[in-house]
């Protein structure tokens, strides 16, 4: 593949795989059995500055760019997926923060997540309110110098965890009538609620958050009355990156096992790599992480120019993932019986991929969003 | 004090190797270069040898090609202060006296209170250049260490090493030594990401031959001591196999096989 990236993002790369390899992917079949939250690894993730990545240094971030962050992630992902959602989510409640955040709330909500003192969640999906956010229910009323929020939010990643959880809530009626919130934990009628019992991902935390009508002061309100979709949009523009370079990273485990465990396995007198039945898969697999790859840095060096990136990077979470799903079909084909046994690592690759086509947008959503942008009259 | 670091980059253990056509060398093509791994425990070492004693500063020091910049930058990210590269085509083929006798002349006007390196690059495997560099640099050498303890006055450094049996020999070093780093001294930090945004503005510099007052012949391949005459991989072993089955079965399996394949019982 070429690619142009700095000697920075290539020792950030070198940097993540080789954290990686040594600490991420060990346990990572463990984690995925326990469904345990690994709270010493997300620390010592945040100690190297990867929960704030984007964010200037000034608030705490790291202040690097979206393809050194699509880097981090795959390499993370290549590991254990869990552990890069986790990651992907902590900085994409950045974003909102970063840009529709006064100074003060910079300082004061932002810098805490962006250094990795505490772990940031997005409250956006309701039960009613899924792929059309703008039927967001839960309502924010003013009350003297607070909101009182009210509803349900649900499939909340870290939302366990997260000392701060941005939440959009509405205020008005229609598309202006939302909000958006930084909710710190422990603020009054701030309420943890079940946690979703996942197929993959299982060692990452996705819960319930009940809004009992809690106490939100005006000064954790960003931006505007009725910006809230406006603060969001952005962050799920560039959400789209991160769940992009996440499959890409599942992609690259996919080719690594099915490579590995062709060339062991043999039947029929030959390694499996010797029958051009596998060999085929094999090609599949590695031109689909290669069209990924570049993909997903294309649109990651768009946003980091400044340049409009939201159909790009629709186009490679939608490519990555919808990718990711039959290479991991193919990946576990491989590996005959064994692949449908816990004993090999493409079981839970499998369980994992299979989540993104769906969240950060499912790919009918980005495909709508492809779509609006490319039949749009310039 | 004023530690000086020797760091190697070497191909990535997870590397295959492949040889020359003519069998000169291995085929460098495509390699993932790395820090060697014994080196990493030197620089760490030094980071905290700084982080205890105020005023202290890291300089890692490395002879290399070109790339061998990448590396020394991972030590810069990891928290070192500047670096060194003595790069100079005439150094192709410097064998490890002719490599110990140009890091030594670098080394030199730099006066360092303590020399940190690996035990060995595991690229070569040699383990003789940080002997060679304490030689030519007149100054003790405590190899193969595990455990380190600078005295509060910097003045003289406690050394263990395992020795057979799983003893341990404790030396006593005068300073400035060299000292060489074993697998479990400390545990290397990673890079952070803040750390590798600054590495590019601390201080690195170049330097060939002409600079540091050498000749090719003494240290290039000319000045090497040791020619190697060629390379070649070990012969591909055959498969192992895995009995399968209960402990009990596979222990049975496994004798008759030695019995009536392998013969050797
Ligand atoms: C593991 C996990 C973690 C998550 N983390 C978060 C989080 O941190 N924060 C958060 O806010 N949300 C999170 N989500 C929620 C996720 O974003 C939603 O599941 C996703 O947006 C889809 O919404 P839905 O599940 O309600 O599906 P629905 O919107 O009900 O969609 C169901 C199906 O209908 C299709 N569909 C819907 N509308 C149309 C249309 N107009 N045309 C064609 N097809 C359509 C969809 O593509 C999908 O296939 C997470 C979800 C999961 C599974
Ligand atoms: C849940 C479960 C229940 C099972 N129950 C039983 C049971 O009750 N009894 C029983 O006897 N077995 C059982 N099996 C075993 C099952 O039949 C085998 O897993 C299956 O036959 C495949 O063999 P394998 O797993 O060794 O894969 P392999 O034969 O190693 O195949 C691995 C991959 O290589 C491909 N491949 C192999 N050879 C070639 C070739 N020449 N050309 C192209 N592609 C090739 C295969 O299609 C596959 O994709 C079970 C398996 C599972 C997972």
């Amino acid at each position: 593949m070429y690619f142009p990236i700095s000697e920075e993002e290539k020792m950030i790369q070198m940097m993540v795989a080789q954290f990686a390899d040594r600490e991420v992917a060990p346990g990572a079949a463990a984690r995925d059995e326990s469904g345990e939250f690994p709270r010493e690894l997300v620390a010592k993730m945040a100690q190297l500055g990867l929960c704030g990545m984007m964010v200037p240094p000034a608030y705490g971030g790291s202040g690097v760019g979206a393809v050194a962050y699509a880097l981090a992630v795959m390499e993370v992902s290549r590991a254990c997926a869990s552990t890069a959602v986790t990651m992907c989510v902590t900085n994409l409640s950045c974003e909102p923060l970063l840009a529709f955040g006064t100074e003060e709330q910079k300082k004061r909500l932002l810098a805490p997540v962006a250094s990795g003192k505490i772990l940031g969640a997005f409250a956006l999906t309701e039960p009613e309110a899924g792929s059309n956010l703008t039927e967001i229910s839960c309502r924010a009323e003013k009350k003297g110098g607070r909101y009182l929020l009210r509803g349900t939010k649900v499939f909340i990643t870290n939302g366990a965890y997260a000392g701060l959880t941005l939440v959009l809530a509405r205020t008005g009626e229609g598309n202006r009538g939302l909000t958006a919130f930084a909710v710190e934990k422990g603020l009054p009628g701030f309420k943890v609620g079940r946690e979703i019992h996942k197929m993959g991902l299982r060692a990452s935390n996705t819960v319930e958050i009940l809004l009992e009508d809690c106490e939100v002061p005006e000064a954790n309100r960003l931006g505007g009355e009725g910006e809230g979709l406006r603060a969001v949009t952005n962050a799920l523009y560039s959400g789209r990156i991160g769940i992009a370079a996440q499959a890409t990273g599942l992609l690259q485990a996919c080719l690594d096992e099915a490579t590995k465990y062709a060339r062991e396995r043999r039947q029929f007198k030959r390694p499996l790599s010797g029958h051009q039945a596998i060999q085929w898969m094999i090609a599949e697999i590695a031109t689909g992480l290669e069209s990924a790859r570049l993909l997903t840095l294309s649109a990651a060096a768009l946003k980091q120019r400044g340049e409009p990136f939201a159909r790009e990077a629709s186009m490679a979470k939608l490519f990555a993932s919808e990718t990711l799903i039959r290479s991991a079909y193919q990946a576990l084909q491989i590996h005959g019986g064994y692949g449908y046994t816990r004993e090999f690592p493409i079981e839970r690759i499998y369980r994992d991929a299979r989540v993104t086509t769906i969240y950060e947008g499912t790919s009918e959503v980005q495909k709508m969003v492809i779509a609006r942008e490319t039949l749009r009259e310039t | 004090m004023k530690i000086g670091v020797l760091m190697k980059q070497v191909p990535d253990t997870e590397t295959k190797i492949r040889i020359k056509d003519d069998a000169s060398g291995i085929v460098v093509d495509g390699i993932k270069w790395v820090m060697n791994p014994y080196d990493e425990y030197a620089v760490e070492e030094a980071l905290r040898i700084k982080e205890k004693k105020a005023g202290s500063t890291v300089t890692i020091i490395s002879m290399g090609p070109k790339r061998s910049v990448e590396t020394i930058r991972t030590g810069l990210a990891m928290g070192a202060d500047s670096g060194i590269l003595i790069d100079d085509p005439a150094l192709e083929g410097a064998d490890c006296y002719a490599t110990a006798k140009a890091l030594a002349k670098v080394m030199e006007p730099e006066n360092f209170d303590l020399i940190l390196c690996g035990k060995q690059a595991i690229d070569d495997d040699s383990a003789q250049v940080p002997q060679m560099v304490a030689e030519f640099l007149g100054m003790p050498q405590a190899m193969v260490i595990d455990k380190l303890v600078v005295s509060d006055d910097g003045k003289k450094a406690t050394c263990y090493r395992r020795i057979e049996g799983g003893a341990k020999e404790v030396l006593e070093v005068d300073l400035p030594a060299i000292v060489a780093a074993e697998k479990g001294l400390n545990e290397p930090r990673y890079a952070s990401l803040p750390g590798i945004m600054k590495a590019k503005s601390k201080p690195f510099k170049e330097i060939n031959l002409g600079a540091l007052g050498l000749k090719a012949e003494e240290v290039g391949a000319k000045g090497a001591k040791l020619k190697v005459k060629k390379y070649f991989l070990p012969a591909e072993k055959a498969p192992g196999k895995i009995i399968p089955g209960e402990p009990e079965d596979a222990a049975r399996a496994l004798v008759k096989m030695l019995r009536e394949e392998a013969k050797v019982v």
